[in-house]
């Protein structure tokens, strides 16, 4: 099966300058993975792990101080293919966003307008993607939309406030399927919402993923609610993938260090044993560690880790790694640990030859 | 301190220019100090005569040397400029901060004050005061006018800034680790506040001068005194234009420029370094 | 032999009130935020005692009215054996932030973020006159960061954007561990803190209750870590106190329909076995329409719903160690 989206060797930095002071955040630096057809593929990490970037390249979002600085984001679908690391800005509103690739963040409040009514933002949108030639055709098509979505008539008419976080939410997810896209990208869309609420709007999503049989990358530092929710899930750490894999083989067999602490640290109703946390925090991504990212707090670091990055292995049954461990426990020869320079070894030094 | 105008000084264009303008100001002003002639003697040089080596402003109908008289002008306007931001920065910032920390009535009150004064027309008050004054408005009086009226518009912004710190969790933060109201506003509170009173200080400086020129040119000031207003007050009444003596007109609107200019830009500059958002950029957030 | 009076409650909630009036002068409307709570913690017995609920379950207010923030508009919430409003009007607020402190929730904004964290330890120190000068002050900040995990080397001279949110918490708790408090109160302190970093905080409380004595009142919607480290839980839905009682039971096998709706949402991370929470489930479309029901606040979703539950609200009715306010545990009715 043809992906519907095929990442390569993503990479998205952040430059900034002021006053003499030039940082560059490395926040994608190296991503490869493929979406295909009717999935839900879970994106698993913490905050600054690169997810937002990521998003952000996708969705089509990318404004200075962020820039694509290497590799190619393909889609193909219905006989059409674009590589959106290429098209203007112009093209990607045309083309792609809300018809093709829609989403949905984290707050719904970014995406309805506090001042107007529901319906009046739905408008907005289908007047700016598609055009409306007939008001009481389309608002009825909007009643019809929204109530096979199992939401009540009243939230187009009522305004963002006087809906629940619950129900704004899955407003916010009405708004992003109205045009059938291929792909949704989901950001967050629960975590500022309580368990029930969540239940909610996750099932919600499930319900349209099955029904249009599209694409929908999940994206939540929540390793439970992946564990319901998602078909194949992918572990990023520090703006690299370290583990991709069907859920079911994710949770029963980890193999990425990090990929256990995430899953063992989760406390579980009906134990009480201590749960250790993971020392040290996640790394400034302007001044990321060499080698492996996740070394400094892997239990499992070698020598080895700390100069050479693992390159991604593939496991059998769609099972992906990037780990000298790993690589060891399953007979593969170690690359040698390069000799500690000053500088980064086996990345890119010069960020200004990556133009 | 320092470290800020050297950082300005090697990055950015504007403060190179703001320093250069400000710069000729400045020695403008401590040129008066040495000035051969005295501003009140008339008559001293040949009249009417153009820009030259020995007059680099050339001279008035009045027998003045421009160059020096204007040296004075210059100083004049500029301690108007301070004197009158100085005043309404005092009485901004008091009443910003109360009105925006005590809310309430004490709130309401101020800013119906404050809104008085920002519906008073201001200029036919000025002309009127000034024809009250006949001939004793000087520079010192004006400023202190100015400097009362010249508070409301910023006394709100110092007040909204005010109202939306108090909503920030680090004021809660600061207030349970015992830190008494004053001690909050200074230590949290000021780093958010003070780019927006640079900024209109600045903008209040030429807001005054600009005012004592209008004034001037009416002829409602104190004419005896040199400033940037007064000496197109004097061109006027001796038809400078007419005479041909264009320079008369020139060299003060030259001065004002660049006066007014390099204290745009100094504002821009400085104000864009203070910012807390670029402060946020510099130390890496 | 001789008598001797048990110590007040640390603290004591007496069928506190708290409601507002929203709206207009002309058309305005009640909320009751809390409504008829009654809790105690007791002295000497340092615990982590869960207040539980979703957003709008009144949690926060209740938090406001611990931290003498909000004032309570029936009952009394008194704070060893005095009434809350009393102790700062007679010894001053200060004082009583001594004994109570607050964790805030979102740990980005807790810290001006153009001030050294370490600042606001130090100024905790001096101000609550646990340390005379800054140099005194050094010792009882390393040893309050030593609490939480981190030390005084490791953050000093730190921006908050410089530390994860999860340091930035240990860091909030430390300080406000420094003028030595009895209780303190954690608002959602991980809802916005990563998954995996959440561990970090919620260990620390058991310290600070285990080592330290201090009392953590511990308020959030994530059930999984309430299990995890409180004593008692309490969970609230609209105000109310629907049940309460020691967590390993009202969590394992709660009793009140709520409480097992909220149980059974948690996600579990375990794929092959997702049973009852992929039942779909019915959300409201406002709030408003729960917080003004007659009755039983629940009455609207339970699967158990009766007659009586939609005309008058439940009392307390004692279920073993709990209390569970639901007409299904009314023994005498139900004979």
């Amino acid at each position: 099966m043809e992906p519907l989206l095929r990442v390569t060797d993503l990479k998205a930095y952040y430059r900034t300058e002021a006053y003499g002071v030039s940082r560059t955040v490395r926040a994608v630096d190296g991503v490869s993975f493929d979406l295909y057809p009717n999935e839900i593929y879970g994106l698993a990490g913490e905050s600054s792990c690169g997810k937002t970037t990521l998003i952000k390249v996708i969705s089509g979002t990318v404004k200075n101080p962020l820039r694509i600085v290497g590799g190619e984001v393909r889609f193909s679908a219905d006989d059409v293919e674009h590589d959106l690391t290429t098209m203007t800005p112009d093209e990607l509103r045309r083309i792609m966003r809300w018809k093709r690739i829609s989403y949905v963040m984290q707050g719904s409040m970014s995406v309805l307008n506090p001042v107007r009514r529901v319906l009046r933002t739905f408008e907005d949108i289908v007047a700016t993607h598609r055009g409306i030639t007939d008001r009481k055709e389309f608002r009825k098509e909007m009643a019809d939309h929204v109530a096979r979505l199992g939401l009540p008539a009243e939230v187009l008419r009522a305004f963002p406030h006087q809906l629940s976080g619950g129900m704004r939410q899955r407003v916010a997810i009405a708004l992003a399927t109205i045009f059938q896209p291929n792909l949704i990208i989901a950001d967050e869309p629960t975590t500022a919402l309580d368990v029930v609420v969540q239940r909610g709007v996750l099932q919600l999503i499930r319900q349209i993923q099955a029904e249009t049989r599209n694409t929908v990358l999940l994206v939540t530092h929540d390793m439970a609610v992946h564990a319901n929710v998602a078909d194949r899930v992918m572990i990023m750490y520090a703006g690299r993938i370290m583990e991709e894999g069907v859920t079911e083989t994710i949770f029963q067999r980890p193999r990425h260090p990090y990929t256990k602490h995430l899953i063992g640290s989760l406390p579980k109703i009906g134990e009480r044993s201590t749960r250790a946390s993971l020392p040290g925090s996640p790394p400034n991504l302007a001044d990321p560690p060499a080698g492996c990212r996740f070394h400094p707090r892997c239990p499992a670091a070698m020598d080895v880790c700390r100069t050479v990055v693992p390159e991604m292995l593939q496991l059998p049954d769609r099972h992906r790694v990037a780990c000298h461990a790993v690589a060891q426990e399953e007979g593969l020869p170690l690359p040698r640990p390069e000799p500690a320079t000053a500088g980064r070894t086996a990345e890119p030094s010069r960020s200004e030859d990556l133009s | 301190m320092i470290k800020i105008i050297r950082d300005l000084l090697k990055y950015d264009v504007r403060f190179r220019f703001a320093a250069g303008m400000i710069g000729l100001i400045l020695v403008m002003v401590l040129l008066s100090f040495v000035s051969p002639y005295r501003p009140d003697q008339t008559f001293t040089v040949a009249m009417d005569a153009g820009p030259s080596l020995e007059h680099p402003f050339g001279t008035t109908s009045r027998g003045q040397d421009l160059f020096w008289w204007m040296t004075f002008g210059v100083r004049n306007s500029l301690m108007l400029g301070l004197l009158t931001a100085a005043i309404s920065r005092v009485i901004a910032i008091a009443v910003g901060l109360t009105a925006g920390y005590r809310g309430g009535w004490v709130d309401r009150v101020l800013m119906s004050v404050n809104d008085s004064f920002v519906v008073m027309p201001l200029l036919p008050i000025l002309i009127l005061l000034g024809f009250l004054f006949k001939g004793q408005l000087n520079i010192y009086l004006l400023a202190v006018l100015l400097g009362l009226f010249g508070w409301p518009w910023d006394a709100r912004l110092i007040r909204s800034q005010v109202l939306s710190l108090k909503q920030r969790s680090f004021t809660q933060t600061a207030s349970y680790s015992g830190a008494p109201a004053w001690r909050i506003m200074i230590a949290e509170h000021l780093p958010f506040v003070l780019p927006i009173v640079f900024a209109t200080s600045i903008n209040n400086m030429l807001w005054s001068m600009g005012m004592e020129v209008t004034l001037s040119v009416l002829g409602l000031s104190d004419l005896s005194r040199p400033s940037l207003g007064t000496s197109l007050y004097w061109a006027n009444q001796h038809q400078a234009l007419v005479a041909g003596v264009w320079w008369w007109i020139g060299a003060p609107v030259l001065v004002a420029m660049v006066l007014f200019v390099g204290l745009y830009l100094l504002m821009s500059s400085v104000n864009e370094y203070i910012d807390p958002r670029t402060r946020l950029r510099l130390i890496g957030a | 032999m001789s008598t001797t009076t048990a110590a007040p409650p640390l603290f004591e909630l007496d069928h506190a009130v708290v409601s507002f009036r929203i709206g207009s002068v002309l058309a305005s409307s009640q909320l009751v935020a809390v409504n008829d709570v009654s809790l105690r913690l007791a002295a000497g017995k340092p615990e982590i005692f869960t207040l539980a609920g979703e957003s709008g379950s009144g949690k926060t207010t209740l938090a406001k009215v611990l931290l003498g923030d909000q004032a309570t508009t029936g009952g009394e919430v008194r704070f060893q054996g005095t009434r809350v409003a009393d102790v700062i009007k007679s010894r001053g607020h200060t004082a009583f932030m001594q004994e109570v402190q607050p964790v805030f929730q979102n740990p980005f904004e807790t810290f001006n973020p153009l001030r050294h964290v370490q600042e606001y330890l130090f100024d905790t120190a001096l101000n609550f006159k646990v340390a005379k000068s800054r140099r005194e002050a050094e010792e009882p900040v390393d040893a309050a960061l030593r609490t939480v995990g981190l030390s005084l080397a490791e953050v000093r001279q730190r921006y908050p954007h410089e530390l994860s949110g999860g340091q930035l918490q240990r860091v909030s708790v430390a300080r406000a561990l420094i003028p030595n408090p009895k209780v303190i109160i954690a608002d959602e302190p991980v809802s916005m803190v990563d998954a995996s970093l959440r561990m970090e905080i919620v260990n620390v409380f058991k310290r600070l209750r285990d080592d330290e004595g201090v009392t953590v009142i511990y308020i959030t919607h994530d059930l999984a870590t309430a299990y995890y480290v409180s004593d008692r839980i309490a969970i609230m839905l609209r105000g109310h106190v629907v049940e309460s009682g020691p967590v390993e039971e009202v969590l394992t096998d709660p009793a009140h329909p709520y409480a097992r709706l909220l149980k059974e949402s948690i996600p579990e991370p375990v794929p092959e076995d997702k049973g009852a929470w992929t039942r779909r489930i019915e959300l409201g479309a406002t709030e408003a329409g729960e917080f003004t029901r007659a009755g039983c606040k629940f009455a609207g979703r339970c699967p158990s719903v009766m007659d009586r539950c939609r005309v008058s609200n439940p009392p307390d009715f004692v279920v073993g160690n709990r209390l569970v306010k639901c007409y299904l545990y009314d023994d005498e009715a139900n004979d």
